[in-house]
């Protein structure tokens, strides 16, 4: 796992904006980085706040796990980046 | 998976302020009223939303200061140029409303199953869910031993110190004042290192549980002190918030 840059976060930051998207707790859930293969607790994914939206990216290759962007009470969701 | 749009199911709650602690010049415990509160565990935290005149909004979160059976309470840092902290600690009043929602988190958190022995690690404000999980053991009568490691930048900067200067049977707080000391110091006077962890975390042997929470550049440090020093990474749980003092 990489060293986070000082200013970035962690999954940790995320959780209640994961409840709101599925329902349920979910940082101690584990997920897999569909392009590097890594699992990770989503704890421990790295959390890119600043900006338009809130950037989820992989620990090990730093590839683009998730995407979360609010608009009109409406909050789209990519997670094409999970495996 | 595809991108998709759903509707909100957190909901926000109204929360009234019961009481409000100076811990330092710069941090306020500020205890909740919040009813229906399902109750929450140690290490959890709540999201707040403060909302302006004109609509505009700003969320935050805050670690959860007491024990899950106590009132919820929060210990917030003011940031000089915070949008949230500087309205939290100065402007709220006792009888005041708050939005928040929660709790939130599964990670970061001690159940009296989760055992231990526990080395806590904390970076300024980082002790506030740390703090939880203290009040939660003594609480529940829980003898696992704990040490907790506290960098701050000076003796008044430390937060919960009355508290955390008599600790329950079994647990050693330790502190570092990395910026400044008072006369006659003894203590640890630099940041965490190496050789702190060394002389202070439990040894890897013990099968400890560690959880470290501060500002990312001190939890970076002191995970990757842990795991040479022969910690695995899986026992240890960390937190990282945005740049404050430690």
């Amino acid at each position: 796992m990489e060293p986070l840059e000082p200013g970035v976060l962690d999954g940790n930051a995320i959780g209640g904006l994961l409840i709101e998207v599925f329902g349920t707790e979910m940082t101690a859930v584990v997920g897999t980085c569909g392009r590097c293969g890594t699992a990770s607790q989503v704890a421990e994914f790295a959390v890119y706040l600043p900006g338009l939206g809130t950037v989820v990216r992989c620990r090990h290759c730093d590839n683009v796990l998730m995407v979360f962007v609010r608009a009109h009470g409406v909050t789209c969701v990519d997670l094409q980046g999970l495996a | 998976m595809a991108g998709t749009a759903v509707r909100g199911r957190l909901t926000w709650e109204t929360a009234t302020v019961a009481s409000v602690a100076d811990e330092t010049a710069r941090v306020r415990t500020i205890s909740l009223s919040v009813p229906d509160w399902a109750g929450h565990r140690a290490g959890q935290h709540i999201d707040v939303r403060l909302t302006a005149e004109d609509g505009y909004q700003a969320e935050r979160e805050y670690s959860i200061a007491s024990a899950p059976g106590e009132p919820v309470s929060i210990t917030v840092e003011r940031l000089e140029d915070g949008e949230v902290s500087p309205y939290l600690t100065e402007e709220l009043r006792v009888g005041d409303e708050l939005e928040l929602r929660g709790p939130v988190g599964g990670y970061f958190v001690w159940d009296v199953a989760d055992g231990g022995p526990l080395l806590l690690l904390a970076g300024g404000s980082g002790v506030v869910p740390l703090r939880a999980i203290l009040r939660h053991r003594e609480r529940v009568g829980s003898t696992v031993p704990v040490r907790l490691l506290y960098s701050s930048r000076s003796l008044a900067d430390v937060i919960y110190r009355s508290e955390l200067d008599q600790p329950s049977e079994g647990v050693t707080v330790i502190h570092t004042l990395t910026r400044q000391q008072p006369p006659g110091w003894t203590g640890y006077a630099r940041r965490v290192d190496q050789q702190m962890i060394a002389e202070v975390a439990w040894p890897a042997a013990d099968g400890p549980l560690a959880y470290a929470c501060g500002p990312t550049s001190f939890v970076e440090g002191v995970a990757s002190d842990l795991v040479a020093f022969g910690y695995p990474p899986r026992r240890i749980r960390t937190e990282r918030f945005g740049a404050t003092g430690q």
